[in-house]
């Protein structure tokens, strides 16, 4: 008999009822999408910054070379949470005696983590040279091969194409590592480490690695570190006030909707007290009808919810935004609340009206 | 008769108007601040990008390759060009000097450091901390405490007019120097105010007023390069273009929009024989971070305009449905459709504007609370919006009674003064 009031009731004023799911499903949905993009997006901008490249640099202590098996500790530390890059660096003379800064370097490597460089041409085979635009006039003004000599070793080298970065690698000389060693017998001195992850498991990471490498100096990009941290802070606070606001806005949307669903129905209520319903009955079906509303409008706005999230990620950081079920549970029990509130409310206004006088219409 | 009408029915609902009213002021006060938010989002996260350092270099146009590694400069010290200081305050005569957040120039000098017993040849980086450099009538500060605020010194900073220097924080420890302490520098006794920790090659360094590195240069004037925090706008294919090949009007657009790029070019154009070029590393990828975060504040503004225009409307939906039996009355006492309508429809425009004005004010209000909360600066909202947001609420209100009056105007009078459905 319960059961089936509680069926008739929805199926018989399909209208009202309707617009009070949707009010439901809607604010559930606006809800889901907030809450999943507030939880999800600082991994987005975390990756976003990431482009920013290096976060923790390993050097060599006093400008020595690190030890040969320093890059592996360093991935074995990262586990392939992050990008490396080893740098060797030693000051080469050209043909006419002028002092030029050369590189070794994993071109492989560099494309990945630098991605701010403008290389009109990457090298691609052994004895290619990459030029820093300010290097270019100095090295090989009309792209001709040219000489680097250092301590009395010299190399042969094709100039490949040129890099642009506005920062001190505008003025150096870049081959590939393996070149690089073989020319000058030096070891890299510096490993560029672009670790992802929280502030937290960078910190973690960083003392880590000052644990596996003791000879080696571990320091943070403070500029790209702090940067970020702040960012992302400002970012969150503004996404939090925006998702409370909203959130409260669609609470009192189905409020206003569903008080005015429930007060709307006051004949019922008076038939069924006249019937003889009891106070716990009418309390107890109401309650139940609005329990029922908010649990089938949370589930159905939670999915639209995470379609919209997902989209949002979609145009907006081209990579989803992956579903959290654990958001449901809080999707649920506040649409609950909500439900029932905007139940009780009119129902213990009507309580205490003789059911006459709802009945007469007054 | 019809204003009487309307006036009335506000008089005696005062509950119900009230309920509705505030359902607007509620919706508009919401879309006003994430508008007011989402409009200005962007310069805020732009300045806190700044955060990460310059993003524009100018240097001398003659200049030699630089020839540093790890912060230890190579090069000889008076090779090569300068800048010339007197130039610097022309930065701010550029068009766009409102959105240059600060500059610090740099002139570094190889040096030999005596503290106690030890002797240590190393660089001495001359630069501003919080110079007040005046251009017109205009006073502004600038320095590498605004472009360059990662540097931390405990001890005090040094004034730019003093003899006193900062220690690098490596450096200090090497010497077991600390704040207060006296260093020789070629002879040249310096006062050390603090010790400098930037986690870059400035903490093997000694940081010091570009006057006394003039000075032991024995070139006054004289500045390597300038480091410029600019707020630009993300790059796009226009910005890369080459001014050279641009017609007026299009070189009066690019010339007019702060790209990094043209902004570079008119830095190049104050200071003499300079160059001037972004740092891609920091301008390249600001631009993504920015256009990220505004996509996302716009997506979600969204969300917030689509939840107020639903409450507004469901609070609208409600109040019309209500009034069945009064337009029950109305029609049986022989109002036609048009006028029953055009009463609830004037009411729904009255509410619409006295909801949407104290909504704005509101929203005004909120937005300047998130501003000051989050981002520590005001979030101001154009007045400009006011008739958009004004419009916008009487067409959402309509929209949300409209479908509740067809209804009510539709029903039999009779079913309706008996309460019925």
């Amino acid at each position: 008999m319960f059961l089936r009031m509680l069926v008739r009731a929805a199926v018989l004023r399909r209208g009202r009822a309707l617009s009070a799911l949707f009010a439901m499903v809607v604010a559930a949905a606006v809800t889901t999408a907030m809450l999943n993009l507030y939880v999800d997006v600082q991994a987005k901008l975390r990756r976003e910054f990431r482009n920013y490249g290096a976060n923790i640099v390993v050097v060599g202590r006093d400008g020595a070379s690190l030890p040969a098996d320093a890059l592996s500790h360093v991935e074995s530390v990262l586990a392939g949470r992050g990008l490396v890059a080893p740098f060797a660096l030693v000051v080469a003379r050209t043909g006419n005696g002028q002092a030029v800064v050369v590189a070794g370097a994993d071109f492989d490597r560099v494309r990945q983590l630098d991605t701010w460089w403008s290389v009109s041409r990457w090298p691609s085979a052994p004895q290619q040279a990459l030029i820093g635009v300010r290097a270019l006039s100095a090295v090989s003004p009309n792209h001709q091969p040219f000489d680097l000599s250092f301590q009395g070793h010299t190399i042969h080298l094709m100039p490949a194409g040129t890099v642009q970065t506005g920062a001190a690698e505008d003025s150096r000389v870049y081959l590939s590592l393996a070149d690089f060693v073989s020319w000058t017998g030096v070891q890299p001195s510096t490993i560029e480490v672009a670790a992802a992850g929280s502030t937290q498991e960078i910190t973690a990471i960083l003392q880590q690695l000052g644990q596996a490498m003791p000879a080696a100096e571990v320091r943070p990009v403070r500029q790209i570190m702090e940067g970020e941290a702040r960012v992302l802070g400002k970012t969150r606070a503004t996404l939090l006030s925006a998702a409370a606001l909203i959130i409260l806005t669609a609470a009192l949307c189905v409020l206003a909707t569903l008080m005015g669903w429930v007060f709307d129905r006051r004949r019922d209520f008076a038939i069924m007290k006249a019937l003889g319903a009891s106070d716990r009955l009418l309390n107890g079906f109401f309650a139940a009808e609005a329990a029922a509303l908010g649990a089938t409008g949370a589930v159905i706005g939670f999915v639209f919810g995470i379609a919209i999230a997902a989209w949002i990620g979609r145009v907006n950081f081209h990579a989803p935004v992956a579903p959290r079920f654990s958001v449901l549970p809080f999707v649920l029990a506040g649409s609950m609340v909500v439900t029932l509130l905007s139940a009780i409310l009119p129902i213990s206004m009507l309580r205490r009206v003789q059911p006459a006088v709802i009945l007469r219409g007054e | 008769m019809f204003a009487r009408l309307v006036y009335e029915s506000f008089r005696r609902q005062k509950r119900r108007k009230l309920l509705a009213g505030a359902a607007i002021t509620l919706g508009v006060t919401v879309a006003t601040a994430m508008i007011g938010v989402a409009t200005d989002i962007g310069d805020k996260i732009n300045r806190e990008l700044r955060t990460i350092g310059a993003n524009l270099l100018v240097t001398p146009q003659e200049d030699t390759l630089d020839v540093e590694i790890g912060g230890v400069n190579l090069k000889p010290p008076s090779d090569g060009a300068f800048l010339n200081e007197v130039d610097l305050p022309k930065i701010e005569g550029t068009f766009w000097h409102n959105n240059i957040t600060g500059f610090a120039p740099m002139l570094p000098v190889n040096v030999t450091l005596q503290h106690d017993d030890v002797t240590e040849n190393l660089t001495l980086l001359g630069t501003y901390f919080a110079k007040q450099i005046s251009f017109g009538k205009e006073v502004f500060t600038t320095g590498v405490r605004s472009t360059h605020s990662w540097w931390k010194v405990s001890g005090t900073w040094p004034d730019d007019g003093s003899r006193d220097v900062l220690l690098g924080e490596k450096l200090a420890t090497r010497l077991s120097a600390k704040a207060g302490d006296e260093v020789t520098v070629l002879g040249r006794q310096m006062h050390v105010s603090g010790i400098l920790s930037t986690g870059g090659g400035e903490d093997d360094q000694i940081v010091a007023p570009i006057a006394l590195a003039q000075e032991i240069l024995g070139k006054p004037g004289a500045v390597r390069r300038v480091y410029v925090s600019a707020l630009t706008k993300p790059e796009d294919a226009f910005a890369r273009r080459d001014p050279r090949s641009m017609s007026g009007a299009v070189y009066d657009r690019w010339y007019c929009s702060p790209y990094p790029q043209s902004i570079a070019f008119q830095l190049q154009e104050a200071i003499p024989h300079s160059h001037a070029e972004q740092i891609r590393q920091v301008a390249q990828n600001e631009g993504v971070v920015l256009t990220r975060i505004e996509g996302l504040i716009i997506l979600i503004t969204l969300a917030a305009l689509l939840a107020s225009a639903l409450a507004v409307s469901a609070a609208m939906a409600t109040a019309v449905f209500e009034r069945r039996a009064e337009i029950g009355l109305m029609k049986a006492l022989g109002a036609g459709k048009f006028a029953v309508a055009s009463v609830f429809f004037a009411e729904a425009t009255l509410l619409a504007l006295i909801g949407g004005l104290a909504g704005f004010a509101f929203g005004e209000l909120l937005a300047r609370q998130i501003g000051h909360a989050i981002f520590n600066s005001r979030i101001t909202i154009p007045p400009v919006l006011l008739p958009a947001i004004l419009g916008v609420a009487v067409i959402i209100t309509f929209a949300g009674s409209a479908a509740a009056i067809r209804k009510a105007v539709g029903l039999d009078p009779v079913f309706a003064l008996r309460g019925e459905l």
